[in-house]
């Protein structure tokens, strides 16, 4: 879909680099030792063997009958909740933890908003011995516990971030702080496919495989291709890694799900596609939200992992380009169609995730009433719900334990 | 309106009196947009060469702490785009060369074109860009470039420790009026000793172009200015000056009394410097 004449990082008119010139040796550094990785069938192998053994990858393929009879499609979810870690992540920082020793570097700083990225980046620091420090917004902090707790008995160094608006943005800033500092002996594990070149298009071939073994998956067991892939987009590193393997299949839709928040309407959410527009955040020209003089709006929604002003440029030159097409799903949606997963299917996934289950299912019922119950959709289900236990339970008012027959949530059949 | 004066003549100025040019950043719009107009004007007064006025920005990848705090309280009071140029309307006026040093989306949100004519009206002399370099692409580099040229701006673009000789002969042949040599590998932020980064790097830096050079990041006390004076053709201090302000945030005219003391500390340690 890029054009292979335009410049290294660029997606159209987004991507590039925007960074201080401190960084852009180690830019330059971290781009030539990436490109020589991937052309050296060792480190692929290296890389697919670890995936194999230590982290449960290919993930399986499992169709969705119970939510199929219900919605009307055939709704397929390729299951990244069951990697080690139990997200998509673990691809990612597996693929630059294996760079960084590659590069002889002995430290990696990573950031991380709702923690998988930052419990995927200590599980790989632990992995290949490694020291790790996360930066994470200290709202962050507070309201994903778990996750800090996983961090430091992976042994990471987890640092609150309390500049700004305390979030994921400024855990991205801090961590830049760092590097720029630290950059002779630090690789900088970058959580999305977003941020100045190289870091799209790595984060995305590391995390390609995702839509790479779906698509063989799904090929083998059907003999065909699915009418439509859909993912969520925070950064967009599950969208994109799933999107890849399908944007040569002309006939193949390809949906992305931003964070509707309270409703785009309302002015507080997470769709940056939807709503935002084109301008440079942290180190690339994407779509931001912004006010307007140019100042990044915070962003807002129930899933600490999509609240992100940005977006990775690819996903804008998708949109521009209209190739896939972006929704919002608003925080409701979103919990009700998690609730719906849960008891239809006996999975609970990760909140994130469950905005791409909600829109898939919206645009999935249109494309039955276009091509009949056999039409096909594939759902990256991108995480597990555990670490969103506290968030579900508060919003379903669940938990009491003197309501020992608490009623079912998410009613399944109520109209949508 | 004052006709915009290039810093390359404070540089010579300083040169022809035998020490380094002293360059000050502040933000704009802090303690509010009044008071930081005042606060560089006693800077102007006490001996400052070239006045740099920030934009408060968001997301401020390259600045420490001190200087963060500042600019989010500009942001938090409300301060805009327009308020800065304002500042360096009133700034300019005093005579002396008064650049504006801004992340890179306010500009492309104002309009690469437009702010380089409202700057140039306003007097300004040009842009200190710290996450734009001459080749950042799709767009900006180019076009901030095209800009400066068409309004007679100074384009100042950062050179690092660790900028190859390549890359440093490009960013200089993109500059105009100075190069800021960041002598530090690490944000903005006062330091209490000099790095032996920032004479390598100006030697380098020198070698390849015939434009004065600056130094900044950590500098705060007339001593290091001095030190560093010696191999430079600019020192170029933050931090402190913003620290001044922050440690009397009750009571300005001590901050100013501050703020005064610090430039002619800084200033006599320029004077000092080749001697």
């Amino acid at each position: 879909m890029t054009d292979p004449s335009a410049p290294a990082g660029h997606f159209g008119e987004f991507g590039g680099r925007f960074m201080p010139e401190a960084l852009v040796a180690a830019l330059d550094e971290l781009t030539d030792a990436w490109t020589d990785a991937m052309a050296d069938p060792a480190f692929v192998d290296e890389f697919h063997t670890i995936l194999r053994e230590y982290a449960g990858i290919p993930s399986p393929l499992y169709e969705a009958s119970r939510l199929s009879e219900l919605v009307g499609a055939r709704i397929l979810l390729k299951r990244e909740d069951l990697n080690h870690t139990g997200a998509h992540k673990i691809r990612n920082v597996l693929g630059q933890a294996l760079l960084t020793r590659r590069m002889g570097k002995q430290r990696v700083i990573a950031e991380t908003g709702a923690g998988q990225h930052g419990v995927a980046s200590a599980t790989a620091a632990a992995y290949f011995g490694l020291d790790c420090t996360v930066y994470m917004g200290a709202v962050d902090t507070r309201r994903q516990a778990l996750n800090v707790a996983r961090m430091h008995l992976l042994g990471a160094t987890v640092v609150p971030v309390e500049s700004g608006s305390a979030t994921l943005k400024d855990a991205i800033n801090e961590a830049l702080r760092d590097w720029v500092a630290s950059v002779d002996h630090t690789a900088y594990l970058f959580g999305t496919a977003a941020g100045p070149h190289p870091f799209p298009s790595m984060v995305r071939d590391f995390c390609r495989g995702i839509g790479d073994e779906a698509r063989a998956q799904v090929l083998e067991r059907y003999g065909r291709l699915p009418d439509a892939v859909a993912a969520c987009v925070g950064g967009g590193s599950n969208a994109i890694g799933l999107f890849t393997a399908f944007l040569d299949d002309a006939e193949v839709e390809v949906w992305g799900f931003e964070a509707g928040g309270d409703g785009v309407e309302s002015g507080r959410h997470a769709a940056t596609i939807v709503a935002g527009e084109p301008g440079v955040l942290h180190g690339a020209r994407t779509y931001v939200l912004q006010d307007e003089d140019g100042q990044t709006r915070e962003s807002h929604s129930i899933s600490a992992g999509l609240d992100y002003p940005g977006v990775g440029p690819e996903h804008a030159h998708l949109a521009h380009s209209g190739r896939a097409s972006y929704e919002a799903v608003t925080d409701t949606e979103a919990m009700d169609a998690l609730a719906l997963l849960a008891r239809t299917e006996g999975i609970i996934p990760a909140i994130e995730t469950a905005h791409a289950v909600a829109g898939a299912i919206r645009r999935a019922k249109d494309l039955a009433a276009e091509k009949g119950p056999e039409a096909m959709v594939l759902i990256n289900l991108s995480g597990r719900g555990d670490k969103d236990m506290a968030t579900a339970t508060e919003w379903f008012g669940l938990g009491d334990p003197d309501r020992v027959t608490a009623e079912p949530v998410g009613d399944p059949g109520a109209d949508r | 309106m004052t006709t915009p004066t290039s810093t390359a003549t404070a540089f010579a100025r300083a040169a022809a009196e035998g020490r380094p040019a002293l360059v000050g950043y502040l933000p704009a719009g802090f303690p509010d947009v009044a008071g930081g107009i005042d606060a560089f004007r006693v800077m102007v007064d006490a001996g400052v060469d070239v006045v740099e006025v920030g934009l408060p920005y968001s997301d401020p990848v390259m600045d420490g702490p001190t200087i963060q705090t500042a600019a989010q309280q500009a942001l938090e009071r409300g301060v805009r785009t327009v308020d800065v140029l304002r500042t360096v309307e009133a700034v300019a006026a005093t005579g002396v060369p008064t650049v504006v040093m801004t992340y890179w989306n306010p500009v492309e949100r104002y309009g690469v074109e437009r702010f380089a004519a409202d700057l140039a009206s306003a007097g300004g002399a040009g842009l200190i860009t710290p996450d734009l370099t001459p080749d950042s692409a799709p767009g900006s580099g180019a076009a901030w470039i095209a800009a400066a040229d068409a309004h007679d701006l100074d384009r100042i673009f950062l050179v690092s420790p660790s900028s190859t000789d390549e890359r440093i002969a490009m960013t200089v042949a993109a500059c105009r009026g100075f190069v800021y040599a960041t002598a530090v590998m690490g944000v903005t932020g006062a330091r209490t000793s000099t790095s032996d980064l920032a004479a390598p790097l100006v030697a380098r830096t020198k070698a390849a172009t015939h434009l004065p050079v600056g130094v900044g990041l950590g500098v705060s006390s007339g001593d290091q200015v001095a030190e560093i004076g010696a191999y430079a053709d600019g020192v170029i201090v933050g931090s402190a000056f913003v620290r001044c302000l922050l440690d009397h945030a009750d009571d300005r005219p001590a901050g100013l009394r501050a703020l005064a003391a610090l430039t002619e500390d800084l200033a006599e340690g320029a004077r000092r410097a080749r001697r």
